[in-house]
Parts: C-alpha cells; sequence; structure tokens
C-alpha cells in the first residue's frame, strides 16, 4: 500500500519566523497541470503590515553593516540554496511545469544570480558614487544608501529566478524587503524563505507573504513607511499597476513600474535594479587648518 | 556711537522691463490664447508687467514645437550641443547684473544674494553641463546613453533662474528639449532666459517658456507627448504629479519639501555654527527648500548658541531687496506671507516662545522679520511643517542618538547640517541622517557639480552632478 | 587724552586666576576655546567685506578711520627728522582742511620716543614698539628694560611682540608671564600706567585657533589692546584674522566685563579696506569698539588714501598723490 504522504501548510516568513497568516486563510497551490501539491499561507493586509513592521526594524541594522559583511551573507544565500538544488529544482519543475533540464537550469542561474548581486555589495559605492569637484574649498562627495523598506511584487512566471532577480538587488545594497511572491507559483518562494532562515540573513531583512499581489498590493504601496514598491509582481495588468503607483505617491515611494511583460530573466540585469533602490546623500566639509 | 549705513540701491535702470510679455514658443514670443496675469514686485507691490497665461492650447503648441524641434536637436552632435551650451553660459555672465536686478525685482530677493549666488551659480550650471554634452559616454550611466525626448518642467518661485538654470541645462545636455513652465509669481528672468537663447542662436523649440499658473503646469506635466517630468515645488504638488504620471512612461524628479534639521553640538565651532544657523534659515528670506528650519541644540551649550544667534540676528538688514546692504529682502508673495504669518501664530499659540529682534519694515510690500522660536518640541506644527520663510524652530538634545533621532523624525528628508570638530562625529552624523545632502560645518552650499535632492517626501532624482544626467538619459542607471 | 589705568587686579578677571595657575590649566583652557572653522571664517569676513558704504555712511566712517590709525614708522633707517615729519602729519593729516581730525597716534620705535613726544605733546599719543621687535627673541630682562626705556621717555603705549616660539611650543604660561611682566614695566611712577598693545603675529601663528587662543591668553594677562601684526612678517593683518580678535574681545567682554581693543597692523592701504574693518567692528563687536579707543589701525600709507578719498567726497572730484604729503 502506498504510503499516505503528510500533507504541509505552508506558513509566511515575517521576522524571521514562520507565522500563519494572521488570516488565518491558506490556498490550495496546484502544480501546472492543476493537481494538487501543496497549501500556501494566503497572507492579508495585517501580514502586510506586520512584514513591514519587521522589515523597518531590521533595516536600521542592516544598512549599518559593511558592504563587504551584506555580499558575504548574500554569497551565503547562494551557497545554501546550492546546498539545497533538487529541492528548488522540484519546485521550479511542479510550478512552472518546466522539464527536469529546464527546472536545473533556472536553479543554476538564480544561484549564480546571488554570486553576481553579492559581488555587488562592495562595489557599487565605487561605481554610482564620486566625489564632485566643486568651485570652493570644500570636500564633497555622493555615496549610495539603501533607500529604505522596499515592497517587492514578485513576478507571477518566474517563480525562483524572477523572485530572485528582484529580491537580492533589492537587499545587497543594504533595502529591507517585503515581498509578495507569485500568487500560483508560491513554492519557491516558501523553499527559498526556509533557505532564508537557515543562512546569515538577519530576520525581517527579508519578509516573504505567499498570496495575491492585486490583494496585497493596495495595502504595500500605500503603506506610509514603504519607501519604494517594485511592481513587477503585476506585469500585464496595467489598470492595477497604475493604482499601485498612484497610492505609493501618497508618501512619494520610489517606484520600479511594472513592465509589459516579464523580462528575460536571464539577461544580466544591470545597475538599474539596485540604482532604482538607492539615494544618493553627498556630504559637504569645508578643508581648513 | 552708531555707524549707520547709507542707502546703497543698485540701478535698476540696467533693466528694461516690457509692459507686456507673451509666451516663448519655437523660439519667437507669441501671444498666449489664454488670458494674462499680472507678476509684482513684492518689496512695492507694484505691477511690473503683465504675462501671458497659457492655455491648454498653448501649451500643446509649446509640446509640439519642443518634439519637433527634439529631432535635430538629439541628432546633433553632443559637441555642438555643448556649443550652444557654452554660448548661453557666457551670455548668462554677460548679462549677470540685469539678470541679478531683474531677479530681485520680481522675487524680492537680496541683490547681494540675486548678484553673488543665484546668477553666478546659474551661469556655473550651464557651464558645467555644457561640458557633458559631448562625454555622455563617459558618464558611466550605461552604454549608448540617449535622450528622454521632450522633459516637462515646473519651477518655484524661490529661485526662478537658478531653477531653471538646474533643469533646462542637463536636459539640453542630454540631447532633450523642453518645455519650461516658470512659476506665476517669478516669471520675468525666464522671459529673459528666454532672450538669451535668441541671442545665442538656439535652435527654435529647443527651449519653450509657457508662463502661468497651476492649471498651465497641470497642462504640461500631464500632456501626452512629453516624456519627462520634472519638478521643484511643493510636496503636496509632487504628490499630484506623482498620481498624474502613474501608468505612463514618463521619467519624473521631484525636489519637494524639507524640515531640515541644522544639529549643533557642544564641541563645534560656535561663531561658524551661528554664521551656518543664519544663512541655514535666513538665506533667501528662508524661502529654501532645504532650509535649515529646525535647530538642534546640544543642551550644555544652548544658552551659549542662543544669545549668540539673537545678537548676530540683530545685524541683519531687512529691506529694499535692491539696496546691496541688504540681508533679508521681501516675502515673495501675499500668499507666503500669509502662510508664514499663520504657522508663526501657531507656534506661539502651541506655547512656544517667538522672538525678532527689533527691525522696522516697509510699509508697503510683504515683509517678515527674522524670527526664531524657542521651547519647541517635536510636536509643534512649526517643527515638522515647513514654513518656507525666516522662521526657525529651537530644539535641544542631549546625546547624538537623540539627535540622530530628532533628526530623522520627519517625513522630508532633503537636507541637515552638522556642527562639530570632532571628524568621526561627523562621518557618524553623516551616515545616520536620512537626508539627501548632508552639509558638515557648513550650509546651504550649492554647486553644479554637487547633486543635490532628497529622502522620502523630499522628493526623488538628484539635479546636479554627473547624477544630475540619469533624469534625463534613458535606462541611464545611478 | 592719554590713558592710563591701573594695574590693580581687575575684579573680572579674578575668577580666571585658576586658568592662569599653571601650564597645564592654560592649556586646557586655550584648547577647550570653541574652534575656528578656516572656511566659514573666512566666508564671514568675506561677506561683510561686500557691504557697500557710500556717502554720509562713506564720510563718517573715512573720519573714524582716521582718527584710529596709528601712524607708524618701524625703519632702521628712522631719523629724528623723519619721525618729526610724521609726528607733525599726524596733528595736521591733511593741513588744508582744518576739519580733517588728527590720528590716534605716532608708532615708532622706543628711541625716538622723545622725538615724537616733542611735537606731539598730548594732543597725540606716541606709541612704541618694545620687547625686541620685532622678533621678541632676546632674554626678559632685555625685554623689559626696552619696555621700561620706552614708557621714561614719555611713550603712552607699548606695543609689545610675544614670543611666538614659546607660543608654538605650548609654553603658554611663559607667554602669559611674559606678558603679565610686560604690563607691570609699564607702569609710571605716579601708579598710572602706559597703554598696552599685544601683538600676536598671526602670520607666524598660522591658524586662526591659535589666534583665539593668543587672544585669550593676552587677554587674562592683561592686555589693554590685541594686535595682529609688526607689519615685519607676510600675511600681516586680515580681515579674517581680525574677525577673530573681534570676535573674542567681544566673547572676553561677556564673560569678565572687560573690554579690550583691537588693532589689526600692516597691510591695510585703502580707504575701502580700512572701511571694510569698520563694518566688521561694527556688525561683530559692536559699535562700543567703534572708537579709537578701542579700535586702531596700524599703518603709514593708509592715511593718505584716506585722505584723498575724504577730499573726493568733499570736492566731488577725484584727487591725485601730489596733494598729500608724502612723509
Amino acid at each position: 500500500m502506498a504510503r499516505i504522504d503528510v500533507r504541509k501548510t505552508y506558513k509566511l516568513y515575517i521576522g524571521g519566523a514562520f507565522p500563519r497568516s494572521e488570516s488565518g486563510h491558506s490556498y490550495e497551490v496546484t502544480d501546472s497541470k492543476g493537481k494538487f501539491v501543496a497549501n500556501a499561507a494566503l497572507a492579508s493586509r495585517k501580514d502586510v503590515r506586520d512584514a513591514v513592521v519587521a522589515a523597518r526594524k531590521a533595516f536600521g541594522p542592516w544598512s549599518s553593516r559593511t558592504a563587504y559583511n551584506r555580499g558575504q551573507v548574500v554569497y551565503r544565500i547562494a551557497e545554501v540554496m546550492e546546498d539545497r538544488r533538487p529541492q528548488f529544482e522540484e519546485a521550479v519543475r511542479q510550478s512552472e511545469g518546466a522539464s527536469a533540464s529546464a527546472a536545473r537550469g533556472q536553479v543554476d542561474a538564480a544561484v549564480d544570480r546571488l554570486v553576481w548581486y553579492a559581488g555587488w555589495a562592495d562595489k557599487l559605492a565605487q561605481v554610482v558614487g564620486n566625489a564632485n569637484p566643486v568651485a570652493g574649498p570644500f570636500f564633497n562627495h555622493t555615496a549610495p544608501e539603501p533607500t529604505g523598506v522596499v515592497g517587492v511584487l514578485a513576478p507571477q512566471q518566474s517563480s525562483l529566478l524572477g523572485l530572485v532577480s528582484v529580491v537580492a538587488p533589492v537587499v545587497v545594497t543594504g533595502n529591507s524587503a517585503v515581498v509578495v511572491s507569485s500568487f500560483e507559483r508560491p513554492l519557491p518562494a516558501v523553499t527559498f524563505s526556509e533557505v532564508l532562515a537557515t543562512s546569515d540573513v538577519p530576520g525581517g531583512v527579508v519578509n516573504i507573504l505567499t498570496g495575491d499581489a492585486a490583494a496585497l498590493g493596495p495595502w504595500l504601496a500605500a503603506h506610509m513607511d514603504v519607501n519604494a514598491i517594485d511592481l513587477c509582481g503585476v506585469a500585464g495588468s496595467p489598470e492595477l499597476a497604475t493604482s499601485l503607483e498612484v497610492a505609493a505617491a501618497d508618501n512619494l515611494k520610489r517606484v520600479r513600474r511594472a513592465p509589459d511583460a516579464e523580462p528575460d530573466w536571464a539577461a544580466e540585469p544591470g545597475l538599474g535594479t539596485m540604482t532604482d533602490f538607492i539615494e544618493s546623500k553627498t556630504v559637504w566639509h569645508p578643508i581648513g587648518t | 556711537m552708531a555707524f549707520e549705513y547709507a542707502p546703497a540701491p543698485e540701478s535698476r535702470s540696467i533693466v528694461d522691463i516690457k509692459p507686456s510679455y507673451g509666451l516663448f514658443v519655437d523660439g519667437e514670443f507669441v501671444d498666449g490664447r489664454g488670458t494674462s496675469f499680472k507678476t509684482i514686485n513684492p518689496a512695492t507691490e507694484e505691477t511690473l508687467a503683465e504675462v501671458a497665461e497659457a492655455s491648454e492650447a498653448d501649451v500643446d503648441l509649446a509640446v509640439r514645437a519642443a518634439r519637433r524641434a527634439f529631432r535635430g536637436w538629439s541628432r546633433m552632435s553632443g559637441k555642438e550641443r555643448a556649443k550652444y551650451l557654452f554660448r548661453i553660459a557666457r551670455i548668462i555672465q554677460e548679462r549677470g547684473r540685469e539678470l541679478a536686478v531683474l531677479e530681485s525685482i520680481d522675487n524680492g530677493k537680496p541683490i547681494k544674494e540675486s548678484r553673488d549666488v543665484d546668477v553666478p551659480v546659474v551661469a556655473a550650471h550651464f557651464f558645467y553641463y555644457a561640458g557633458w554634452a559631448d562625454k555622455l559616454e563617459y558618464a558611466g550611466l550605461g552604454p549608448n546613453p540617449q535622450p528622454l525626448g521632450v522633459a516637462g518642467q515646473v519651477i518655484p518661485w524661490n529661485f526662478p533662474l537658478l531653477m531653471l538654470a538646474w533643469k533646462v541645462a542637463p536636459a539640453l545636455a542630454c540631447g532633450n528639449t523642453v518645455v519650461l513652465k516658470p512659476a506665476e509669481t517669478t516669471p520675468l528672468t525666464a522671459l529673459l532666459f528666454a532672450e538669451i537663447c535668441q541671442q545665442a542662436d538656439l535652435p527654435p523649440g529647443v527651449v519653450n517658456i509657457v508662463t502661468g499658473a497651476s492649471s498651465t503646469g497641470q497642462a504640461l506635466v500631464s500632456h501626452p507627448d512629453i516624456d519627462k517630468v520634472a519638478f521643484t515645488g511643493s510636496t503636496e504638488v509632487g504628490k499630484a504629479i506623482a498620481r498624474a504620471v502613474a501608468g505612463t512612461d514618463k521619467k519624473v524628479t521631484l525636489e519637494l519639501g524639507g524640515k531640515a534639521a541644522n544639529i549643533v553640538f557642544d564641541d563645534a565651532p560656535i561663531d561658524q555654527a551661528v554664521e551656518g544657523i543664519v544663512s541655514g534659515i535666513f538665506f533667501n528670506q528662508g524661502h529654501v527648500c532645504c532650509a535649515g528650519s529646525r535647530l538642534l541644540v546640544q543642551e550644555s551649550v544652548a544658552d551659549e548658541v542662543m544669545a549668540k544667534l539673537k545678537r548676530r540676528m540683530g545685524t541683519l538688514r531687512v529691506g529694499d531687496p535692491l539696496d546691496k546692504n541688504t540681508d533679508i529682502g521681501a516675502i515673495n508673495s501675499r500668499e507666503q506671507l500669509d502662510r508664514i504669518r499663520e504657522l508663526s501664530e501657531v507656534g506661539e499659540s502651541e506655547g512656544a516662545e517667538r522672538w525678532s529682534p527689533a527691525c522696522d519694515l516697509p510699509t508697503s510690500g510683504f515683509w517678515f522679520p527674522p524670527t526664531v522660536f524657542t521651547g519647541v518640541t517635536q510636536a509643534h506644527r512649526i517643527a515638522r511643517e515647513e514654513v518656507f520663510g525666516p522662521v526657525l524652530s529651537v530644539l535641544t538634545f542631549r546625546t547624538p542618538a537623540e539627535a540622530v533621532e530628532k533628526a530623522n523624525n520627519t517625513p522630508y528628508g532633503l537636507s541637515a547640517g552638522v556642527w562639530t570638530e570632532k571628524g568621526s562625529r561627523i562621518l557618524h552624523m553623516a551616515s545616520q541622517l536620512r537626508a539627501g545632502v548632508v552639509w558638515a560645518n557648513t550650509f546651504n552650499k550649492f554647486d553644479p557639480a554637487s547633486p543635490f535632492g532628497g529622502y522620502k517626501e523630499s522628493g526623488y532624482g538628484r539635479e546636479g552632478g554627473r547624477q544630475g544626467l540619469a533624469a534625463y538619459l534613458k535606462g541611464a542607471q545611478g | 587724552m592719554p590713558t592710563s589705568a591701573t594695574t590693580d587686579p581687575v575684579p573680572g578677571l579674578a575668577a580666571y586666576s585658576e586658568v592662569t595657575a599653571s601650564d597645564a590649566s592654560l592649556r586646557r583652557f586655550l584648547h577647550g576655546l570653541p574652534g575656528v572653522d578656516q572656511v566659514g571664517a573666512e566666508a564671514r569676513a568675506a561677506g561683510l567685506g561686500t557691504r557697500s558704504i557710500k556717502t554720509t555712511a562713506k564720510a563718517w566712517a573715512l573720519d573714524l578711520a582716521i582718527r584710529m590709525v596709528d601712524l607708524t614708522t618701524l625703519e632702521g633707517q628712522d631719523t629724528p627728522g623723519k619721525v618729526r615729519a610724521l609726528a607733525n602729519k599726524a596733528l595736521r593729516p591733511d593741513p588744508s582742511d582744518p576739519s580733517c581730525p588728527s590720528v590716534a597716534a605716532v608708532c615708532v620705535y622706543g628711541d625716538l620716543v622723545g622725538e615724537v613726544k616733542a611735537v606731539l605733546g598730548d594732543q597725540v599719543n606716541v606709541a612704541a614698539v618694545a620687547t625686541a621687535f620685532p622678533s621678541g627673541r632676546a632674554s626678559m630682562d632685555i625685554k623689559l628694560a626696552d619696555t621700561r626705556d620706552a614708557v621714561a621717555n614719555g611713550a603712552d603705549e607699548i606695543d609689545m611682540v610675544i614670543d611666538r616660539g614659546a607660543f608654538l611650543a605650548g609654553r603658554y604660561l611663559q607667554v602669559f608671564d611674559e606678558i603679565v611682566a610686560t604690563r607691570e614695566a609699564c607702569a609710571r611712577p605716579d601708579g598710572s600706567h602706559a597703554h598696552l598693545k599685544v601683538i600676536f603675529e598671526t602670520g607666524e601663528l598660522q591658524t586662526y585657533d591659535n589666534v583665539r587662543r593668543a587672544s585669550w591668553l593676552a587677554m587674562l594677562a592683561g592686555a589693554d589692546f590685541i594686535k595682529t601684526s609688526t607689519g615685519k612678517v607676510q600675511p600681516a593683518a586680515t580681515l579674517p584674522v581680525t574677525l577673530v580678535m573681534l570676535e573674542a574681545v567681544r566673547d572676553f567682554r561677556e564673560a569678565t566685563g572687560v573690554q579690550v581693543g583691537v588693532k589689526p597692523a600692516g597691510g591695510i592701504r585703502t580707504a575701502k579696506d580700512a572701511i571694510k574693518y569698520l563694518v566688521m567692528v561694527n556688525e561683530v563687536a559692536g559699535d562700543d569698539w567703534l572708537d579709537p579707543d578701542w579700535f586702531r589701525f596700524g599703518a603709514s600709507t593708509l592715511l593718505n588714501d584716506l585722505l584723498m578719498q575724504r577730499t573726493k567726497l568733499t570736492t566731488g572730484r577725484y584727487s591725485g598723490p601730489d596733494y598729500f604729503t608724502l612723509d
């Protein structure tokens, strides 16, 4: 007789812990063929609220770490992911209906992407910051700083590579993130949160909510303690994207607009993914004796 | 013996103000299709000129002109574009006195500032960005830098010509064309700048200037054929613009309000700190988004700093903007004066102690004495809201951590000041303050090479420096 | 108007007796003074320099500046004839205009005091440089003898130099003691004393922090005036150095109740410059200092430019150097 499997209800990842949704709701996750795979927590607006609190609390210490250390922490995520490749491959295969080799390719690319971003931690300031030769006896330089708490609506299609590609640039630059995963394909995100919990990422730096971007997005976009938002997860829904951008204006969030369609995640991202969520700070000081 | 400075007025005969002005579209001054409005001298309330109020149709014509001009301008080699900008810079220097006098007449700012700050920095801005026009691929903002297209630019009344320069110079250097709307109360130097564009033989349509009030501005930023919105002004309008462009591909930079903390530690160079406090809040009548409007002074030196500050405030000369010895000129408009008065009255009614030095204010025009409020707490409205006038709120703190906490406890994040002779503390404070510009042992310094712009509700994007190019290039990273 | 004061300790200074009790405490005190940011101080001085002083204000300022001049000659080639001529000029700077005021003092080397005094009498002060001017490099006995000699010859004012070597080496108490001793050497038999001006040679002190410390050091030691320079070292007086000294006398009076004068010397050659200094006095120290008792210009060629500008104002036309005496 076949063994009865233990069906699992996955939970949210907030402040380094795995709570159930405050609402108590969960939803059925199916594979690409519609077969039941697991239950995922259905995050509510109150989970958004809690996640923002956790992200804000984590922001100060995380942004104060040395860039070298942040790079190490992000690299460590890649290491732990590498260890759990089969689990990720399975999740991607189930979620995206990908062949085993395609799923493997996605996982490879996701790990490589983390390594790529990890290396940027202590280089970005050198590339986008500069000394400014002002016309006076002043030391003047400009350096990037993280913008704060970033809401990330992760892509709906690319459940792992897309997810990693939107989360890594946010956190490697010193921001903290509240991520809403792909609604229909949340399992790679759930596994990713388990990786985060077992790597060196401080609790609250990345918070992952499984749920509906259309339902949670408005709360995140309107939240006055969120500094920026990436609308990638509502690509292809221009009306929703527009309404979120309007809501984001309430506290002048930096908005990374939703593309018309999900981009080719395999392409090298460029710096824009990071520079969209940094602030340039310019410091003046007189030069004298 | 008292040293009474005799009046030393700058001659206004150098400026020739016409009775009425049209719009500057496609290289020519044209009549608007809408109504007109008066621009007045805020120091006397005399009407200076009638200015056309651009209608939606006028704005559309200007955008079309800019679109037509974009083709040629964007394809012109950077080296040629640069020469136009250099030309403009040089003409601004040559006509500097004229621009300064006109700016002071229309805006109310002291000639000392328009002459020594505004106009020289305007010229410097054009020189700076002129040099970038043929070097964009070296700016490190991504491969093959390309202009965005037509930029709609809306600027405020506090630094009319300087804000024009901040907007126009980088836009043109990157190969964009512009439609610029100056503020309703200060259109005249922008119109003189239009003349300078003609004098420089700038191709028609590259710069278009549409005067008007908020409806003109709305028509411009919501025009479907502009690719970029650049706005400097209030946070409220900035938010409205952010909503208006939602769902479009328009690139946006917003430079908005502030409530900067100017933090004085007990080991500060006190005399220079007092100067920094004074220039921080009384420069340009306090009509400065990055003004150091919240003085945070360490309790142990609060009495000494306040005594010195008050004595110093007693030497500030308020009056005729064209007098070369005037330190504080006229408030730009009755509307702004009303707001300053209202918030000052709120400050008093909330229990803060108000002080101004004895000073005789002219009987006509809009005036407000340099004012300081002590006994202010974070809960007072004058400690939270932007007054945009010569009004300083003074709070005290005990430790660096408390200073950081209070400084950052605001939705704004444009600028901050720190005064201490301890190097490591400066660097610590600079890193902890959530503000786009941190002035350490100085304040209110501006330079075209130095990026400027805010965190949080003070807006986004940077103007000035290499970073300022990113606002006008496609896909620019950084 | 020869000035005199008692050599008794000033009550306001009593509170500082512990400060000057030891090298260590004096050092702690001087290094505890607020720092001076060079760029900020220079920007403030430059800002004050943009004041536009015209018409009636200019006329008033020019006359005041003339009254503040310490007409100076400090050359090896000075002769009795030369200094007598200078003394005559001091009395009547513009012989063609009786409304033109006299200068504040004539400043010479100590051995020529008698010659000058013979011309000036009590109408204009005689100031003598002393204490091994300009270098200050001599033993204390010599410096004091130099001072006593000048006072005995009738000097109303003594312009001493500090030992910059001692100051820069951090031996503040030595500098303090030398000023105290020189002040005592300024005493006259009748109990009055010659006014003591203390020259820092700010061009050698180099930093504004040092200028501020030297100012407080000298004031605590009983200086009646603090003075920038000997005129023998470049840079001599500058606006920012004078700014720092004016801030010091202002703060010192606030702290002790004792008012001390300021004398920039050397390098001030034009009326325009002199007026910038007066604006600075007015706005930094306040109008209590706008008086020859409290502010002086150590200068020689300045006087003729002041006279030329004065003539321009009264006649409405530009004058030329031929119309003013070269002494």
